[in-house]
């Protein structure tokens, strides 16, 4: 190639695709159910494949025995996963799986299977800590400062405690795939947040080689963090696959096995004492958290959140192991559980000295990273005056007379979001047609639209000449989709292969338009001379000059390279307002509106970056106001495996959400930063926090739940 | 869940022909929306579903001189939506279309909104009815935050009926017929409190067919109020129908029924006593709903539905007294 193709960012005013916000290009497919997700596939002679499930929550195996289920017509494959003496450490843990001709005669099958089981003593859980004795394990201690010397020195000294459960994802397609093992060859259709990753470590587990796996996937029902490599489960459906003779095997987990296994958010709860001078300036910190991730060791949320420089801290956590299923990261792992502690810490500081909050947290924003001070002041500021702040909030507890109490409630989160390493293949055909080819994986974030807008944008096309092909192992590998990294990562090679591409097509076309390669510029649909428009082929003749030869052309995002090349990049800061009605005689909280700023570097689709905090925003407030893992220690169950008990806000409970995207040209020049995670963050502190304001005392445990609330406004535990 | 026969009859004699004397047999299906979950968590095994949805005579809500009777194949949205139901027992209208989910509303019955079996998160997982283990129930010490406040237990459940109280507080009464003839039941008494795991919570019997509900005339005001945390999908935290029977500005007498927080819809005959002869006023009402929650027994973890149950009642009749449509 004679010149490298100048990668940058069309200036903002120069844009024609990108900032525009053309619809999803997979609406019409989802909503009217065309759309196909791999739980939805039924394949020639597929096998349904289901899990028979351990009862407790701590127990060893001492007799298994499935002859019975084996003798049941349909049955083609048992496989035995907990054999006599394993010792399992909680409820809903794989024990046994059938594959049968029906999901029903599968099932009817594992109630067939008998297994006896030693009961063991169990711990399931963690919110008293004091009972949670050889469980608890304590961490090494953060120290910063003098913690005990600022708080001696202190003006002003608050305490609170603080709790936000354990959640589970409730992806609505749950977990599972379907395989096809025979011979030496691998399908898969999985639903997973890692297509290009899948077949590779499923090969590792069926000792296969990669290459003889093939992987593919049109969409994805939910993963949140939850999806990633190839689970047990894809192990277990393989080898019924292949012990049935190589007949596929489709295995979903259920919804009640979903819940229970499939990963779950950690808890943490916390004792924290803020010192702080009467200005509002925050001088020391203390925090004693715990939590729970399941059975074994899980690291706890980090304190001081975002407001790291503090300069006296003191911070220790305590992990407590549970016999219930293990965590799985969770849309931006660790951070809800840190922002709620630390905001929530900040608010009832802000309280104790009689301070409002907004200017508690603009003060102590000194304490964030450097380059976001300005950030979080500027983005405080922003969202007080778009929630209205100086004209609806009130000291706590003001909220007047009447049963219905309101209140506002402020916090922040930071996140990286920076992209992945990517790969794409742009092709350009003799007859003009375009195809970008790119394993990846659209959760359902827009992945697809935001790639074709990108390459319509670099060759100056339309979007519908851009035919898209992802969630396929056969195509060049994008990767994870996780970390808030696919946007920066799938943008940043689809740019790069497509003016690639375009560069060889210049190449092609220079001589017709007697002028170099590099004078060249794709404008609607034409290739033109840069300052001579009147020097033009249209986009088809160009192509036609291709001859027989189509352009096939790659582009990588490399994440090292990818300051210097400025087209992606991390770190994403955000200010939220939760606005809320308390009705103190049911203790019923409702939200009036909910307001977001967020900052997001360039943008290429707003309709669908204010989607993705949308969903995170509903999501948020249905862990704010419902969501918990409900376990109990006299059986060691998960109560509410379902989504009945297990409580989702529906539409009706969600309020206005006010979306700002901080869209100033400081941030357009930083390139592109995912926003899936970031915008999920402060919900929990945000509305406690509001909650909090509205009704005069703080609800020391999330979710707001009428129990939880009327307790606190009654002065007893929950 | 487990293989089964499947039976279509087109009439009662049929249909009752095809049940069982004893409970596990025979399963009826309506609407499905509670039978279909039970089966697939093989808390019901039915070696047979009569499917009673051909049954004509099962549908329909007709307003005769003696009241309203209320077919059982009715749907929870026709009752909500029936202008007979809406202008003379609001009560009944509201507990039809408190139900959030509108796929519940089209598809639940009457019939099966009075026979669905409690939510009880042990009874859903298998535990038993009662949630028994080494002969005590797992309930008082355990995860009991929507379980009952009266009744004092063996059973800890809620009657999960939308209708119920609304119907008790109503005096309705509603037909059973077996292949020996029809009986009717006070819907009082319809709802029981079992006290052992092998008993129903309901007067039903294995070879009977809800077919009808009978609501008497009457020339009152009433209303339901549920306390439900979610717009959205959710089960009713508490519930109080209340029916009032006027005398001028003041109450001659009243029924008060709670809902949600026991095995059954559970009387409050200390707010009717509360209320005779009173005006309907904010204090008052709220007298009444403290009366209501007099004799609760909360577990260790639901003493927040006392207060629930209580204002469930104040607000109940405060609506009550706002509606003049009788």
């Amino acid at each position: 190639m004679a010149n490298t193709p100048d990668y940058h960012w069309p200036p903002m005013e120069a844009r024609k695709v990108i900032g525009k916000s053309p619809k999803r290009l997979d609406g019409p497919m989802k909503s009217t159910g065309r759309a196909k997700y791999s739980s939805d596939l039924k394949l020639k002679d597929m096998l349904f494949g289901v899990y028979l499930t351990c009862p407790h929550a701590h127990a060893r195996v001492t007799a298994i025995d499935t002859g019975a289920a084996e003798k049941i017509a349909g049955v083609k494959a048992v496989h035995v996963l907990a054999p006599a003496g394993t010792e399992i450490q909680w409820q809903g843990y794989e024990v046994a799986a059938v594959a049968a001709t029906t999901e029903e005669i599968a099932r009817e099958a594992t109630h067939l299977i008998k297994v006896e089981y030693e009961a063991m003593p169990h711990l399931v859980r963690e919110d008293d800590l004091a009972k949670a004795g050889a469980r608890a394990k304590q961490g090494g201690e953060k120290l910063q400062g003098d913690p005990d010397k600022a708080f001696q020195e202190a003006e002003a000294v608050s305490e609170g405690q603080y709790g936000i459960p354990v959640v589970t994802h409730c992806c609505l397609e749950p977990h599972g795939q379907i395989i096809q093992w025979q011979g030496d060859e691998v399908n898969a259709w999985p639903s997973t947040q890692f297509v290009p990753g899948y077949g590779g470590a499923l090969g590792q587990s069926l000792k296969v080689p990669a290459t003889n796996i093939k992987v593919k996937m049109d969409y994805v029902g939910g993963g949140f963090g939850s999806k990633f490599g190839p689970d047990a489960w894809a192990v277990v459906a393989a080898t019924l696959s292949q012990k049935a003779g190589g007949r596929p095997v489709k295995l979903y987990l259920d919804r009640a096995t979903e819940q229970t296994i499939a990963g779950n958010r950690p808890s943490a709860f916390a004792k924290i004492k803020l010192g702080g001078k009467k200005d509002g300036t925050v001088t020391a910190w203390q925090s004693d958290s715990w939590g729970t991730g399941g059975f074994g060791p899980t690291g706890g949320p980090s304190q001081p959140y975002v407001y790291v420089n503090i300069p006296n801290i003191r911070a220790v956590h305590t992990n407590v192991s549970v016999n219930a299923g293990s965590q799985r990261a969770w849309r931006a792992p660790g951070n809800q559980q840190a922002s709620y502690l630390t905001c929530s810490a900040l608010d009832d500081f802000a309280n104790k000295i009689g301070m409002d909050p907004i200017e508690v947290f603009k003060i102590n924003a000194q304490y964030a990273p450097e380059a976001r001070v300005e950030t979080y002041r500027y983005q405080l500021d922003k969202a007080a005056e778009l929630a209205e702040w100086k004209k609806l909030w009130h000291p706590r507890g003001q909220a007047g007379a009447g049963p219905v109490k309101r209140g506002l409630g402020v916090a922040f989160g930071a996140w990286g979001g920076a992209g992945h390493a990517s790969q794409c293949r742009a092709i350009i055909n003799p007859d003009g047609s375009v195809h970008i080819e790119i394993d990846t994986q659209d959760l359902g974030t827009g992945t697809r639209t935001i790639i074709t807008q990108v390459a319509a944008e670099s060759l100056g096309l339309p979007m519908g000449q851009i035919k898209l092909s992802i969630g396929d192992s056969s195509l060049p590998p994008d990767n994870a989709s996780g970390g808030s990294t696919t946007v920066g990562g799938v943008s940043t090679s689809t740019r790069k292969a497509t003016l690639n591409a375009l560069a060889k097509l210049f190449e092609v076309a220079a001589p017709a338009l007697g002028a170099q390669p590099e004078e060249l510029e794709a404008v609607d649909s034409h290739i033109r001379v840069k300052n001579s428009p009147n020097k033009s082929l249209t986009w088809q003749a160009a192509c036609r000059k291709l001859g027989s030869t189509q352009i096939s052309e790659m582009g990588a995002n490399v994440p090292a390279n990818a300051n210097a090349e400025g087209l992606n990049t991390g770190g994403a800061a955000g200010v939220q307002i939760a606005d809320v009605n308390v009705d103190t005689e049911t203790g019923i909280v409702s939200i009036n509106r909910y307001t977001a700023v967020q900052d997001c570097g360039m943008i290429i689709n707003p309709r669908l970056a204010e989607s993705q905090i949308y969903g995170a925003i509903i999501m948020g407030i249905s862990t704010a106001l419902y969501e918990e893992r409900i376990m109990d220690e006299q059986t060691g169950h998960v109560l509410n495996p379902d989504m009945e008990f297990y409580k989702l806000a529906g539409i009706a409970d969600i309020g206005d959400i006010h979306v700002h995207l901080d869209i100033r040209p400081e941030n357009d020049k930083r390139g592109v930063i995912g926003l899936g995670e970031p915008p999920a963050i402060p919900i929990c502190a945000a509305v406690g926090n509001a909650v909090a304001n509205a009704i005069g005392v703080r609800v020391p445990r999330i979710p707001m739940t009428p129990d939880h609330v009327l307790a606190a406004l009654e002065g007893r535990n929950a | 869940m487990q293989s089964f026969e499947y039976a279509n009859p087109n009439t009662v004699q049929e249909a009752v022909a095809l049940l069982s004397p004893r409970w596990g047999q025979a399963d009826i299906l309506a609407g499905g929306t509670d039978l279909i979950s039970l089966m697939k968590e093989y808390l019901h095994t039915p070696k047979r579903v009569v499917n009673i949805k051909n049954l004509e005579e099962l549908e329909g809500i007709r307003k005769t001189g003696a009241g309203l009777r209320i077919g059982a194949l009715v749907t929870m949205e026709e009752l909500a939506r029936n202008a007979d139901v809406r202008s003379g027992y609001q009560s009944l209208a509201d507990a039809a279309a408190g139900i959030p989910s509108p796929q519940i509303r089209h598809m639940g019955t009457a019939g099966g909104d009075l026979c669905q079996r409690p939510r009880c998160w042990y009874y859903r997982q298998g535990f038993g009815l009662l949630a028994m283990k080494d002969g005590k129930s797992l309930v008082p010490g355990g995860e009991n935050k929507y379980h009952a406040i009266f009744g004092g237990g063996p059973a800890y459940f809620v009657s999960a009926s939308s209708l119920g109280p609304a119907l008790v507080a109503l005096g309705a009464r509603v037909k059973l017929v077996s292949a020996k003839g029809p009986r009717e039941v006070p819907a009082a008494k319809f709802f029981v409190a079992p006290k052992d795991d092998a008993s129903r919570e309901i007067a039903l019997r294995p070879d009977e067919i809800l077919t009808e509900i009978i609501v008497p005339a009457a020339v009152v005001k009433s209303a339901t109020y549920e306390v439900r945390q979610k717009a959205a999908l959710d089960w009713p935290l508490a519930t109080a129908s209340v029916v009032l029977t006027m005398k001028g500005n003041a109450v001659a007498s009243a029924k008060v029924v709670l809902g949600h927080v026991a095995a059954t819809p559970w009387e409050a005959a200390d707010a009717e006593q509360a209320l005779a002869g009173k005006t309907i006023t904010p204090a008052t009402a709220e007298a009444a709903g403290k009366a209501a929650v007099s004799g609760a027994q909360p577990l260790s973890q639901n003493a927040y539905k006392v207060k629930l149950a209580a204002v469930a009642v104040k607000r109940a009749l405060l609506e009550a007294v706002k509606t003049s449509k009788a």
